[in-house]
């Protein structure tokens, strides 16, 4: 059993490529369809939870099903699964790219990929703008904090343990009726 | 190198602690800590990690905690076995902070999940990530990532042209990120980037 929570999401960790959100169809497959090790509202939920928590979208699920499944020790190598295909693969990578960086060819590649990568990091602002729901009341915070990273070098940390801050403090004694 | 170990998991493990919002916010965070803080590595060669993260199996969050784990050691003079120590630290660091609150959580805090104050938390925390996410694209856009019109107006305009290929590429017309990555590549070796 240990070994299958590890096998299946060692196979979620290798075939999905694009980043947490990309895994949840092939979780949805392996763990609801083929395991059955959840039903398809309890995922949803674990969905919830894992994205209002801090750290890693997908060992997060992992995490939560492995522990649901087989306790502490089920939780531990369903994280392991979840990682190790990464972890390797970009190992392999760095071993590599080190002695290839120098090349002309290789430079000239990235420099041509580098543009396409900030606009990768560009497009999810007005996805998560949408989903955090961000209207005119409330689009000071993200151009604030923004200005304070870009502009002041203000660690992005800081910026989330204030904004942590302000918004339990603001709910709890500014705002006067509670939504 | 203790202490450049020592900080390495440090770092990492207030980045998985504090990595709300996903993969790309948790990337402004080590983009904060790893080029802004500690100087690591250049702006250029973290987006070279992003490329590379992008384009390989895994979340991101891992990806890039194994690659900066790597080259911090190795750009800090050290042989690469010692950049696999890195690499392991730094995932490893990554990954406790959400194995501690998650077992927490399933066991604790799932009946408070909408209680008032944590709902409080979250609606100053939610913003501020899409925040988070403006300010580091912000800081992608440099000249070594894109060059200066006055430096190399070629590359310059060939930059801004693969930007927006590659934003409008993948938001209206849903082209997947390895396929524009591997063009965006090929477009650089001909024109010579």
């Amino acid at each position: 059993m240990h070994f299958e929570l590890f096998k299946t999401f060692f196979q979620i960790g290798l075939f999905t490529i694009g980043g947490g959100y990309a895994m949840i169809p092939l979780i949805e497959r392996k763990v609801v369809d083929e395991k059955g090790w959840v039903n398809e509202n309890d995922l949803l939920d674990l969905i919830a939870i894992a994205q209002s928590c801090p750290g890693i979208f997908a060992v997060n699920i992992s995490i939560f099903i492995g522990h649901k499944r087989k306790g502490n020790w089920g939780a531990l190598v369903s994280a392991i699964g979840t990682c190790l295909p990464s972890f390797l693969c970009i190992l392999a990578i760095a071993l590599i790219f080190q002695q290839f960086r120098e090349n002309v060819w290789v430079e000239h590649f990235f420099n041509g990929i580098r543009p396409a990568v900030v606009a990768f990091i560009a497009i999810p602002v007005f996805r998560m703008a949408k989903s955090a729901r961000i209207s005119r009341y409330n689009v000071w915070i993200p151009i604030v904090s923004a200005f304070l990273i870009w502009m002041l070098g203000v660690s992005p940390i800081f910026v989330i343990l204030a904004a942590g801050v302000s918004g339990y403090v603001y709910g709890k004694y500014l705002k006067e009726d509670f939504i | 190198m203790l202490l450049l170990l020592l900080q390495l998991f440090w770092t990492f493990f207030l980045i998985g602690l504090f990595g709300f919002g996903g993969g790309y916010a948790m990337l402004s965070m080590i983009q904060g800590e790893v080029v802004g803080h500690y100087h690591w590595m250049t702006m250029g060669q973290f987006t070279d990690i992003v490329a590379i993260s992008q384009s390989t199996p895994g979340p991101i969050g891992i990806n890039s905690a194994t690659y900066v784990g790597y080259t911090a050691l190795v750009n800090a003079g050290y042989e690469p076995y010692w950049g696999i120590l890195g690499s392991f630290l730094a995932t490893f660091a990554v990954v406790l902070p959400s194995f501690i609150l998650m077992l927490l959580i399933s066991k604790f805090l799932l009946k408070y999940r909408n209680h008032p104050s944590v709902e409080n938390v979250f609606s100053g925390l939610r913003p501020a990530v899409v925040g988070l996410l403006l300010a580091a694209a912000l800081l992608l856009m440099n000249s070594e990532n894109f060059s200066t019109m006055s430096e190399n107006p070629w590359r310059f305009c060939i930059s801004i042209f693969l930007f927006a290929f590659a934003f409008i590429g993948q938001k209206v017309y849903r082209l997947g990120p390895i396929l524009i990555i591997l063009l965006c590549g090929f477009v650089g070796i001909i024109l010579g980037l």
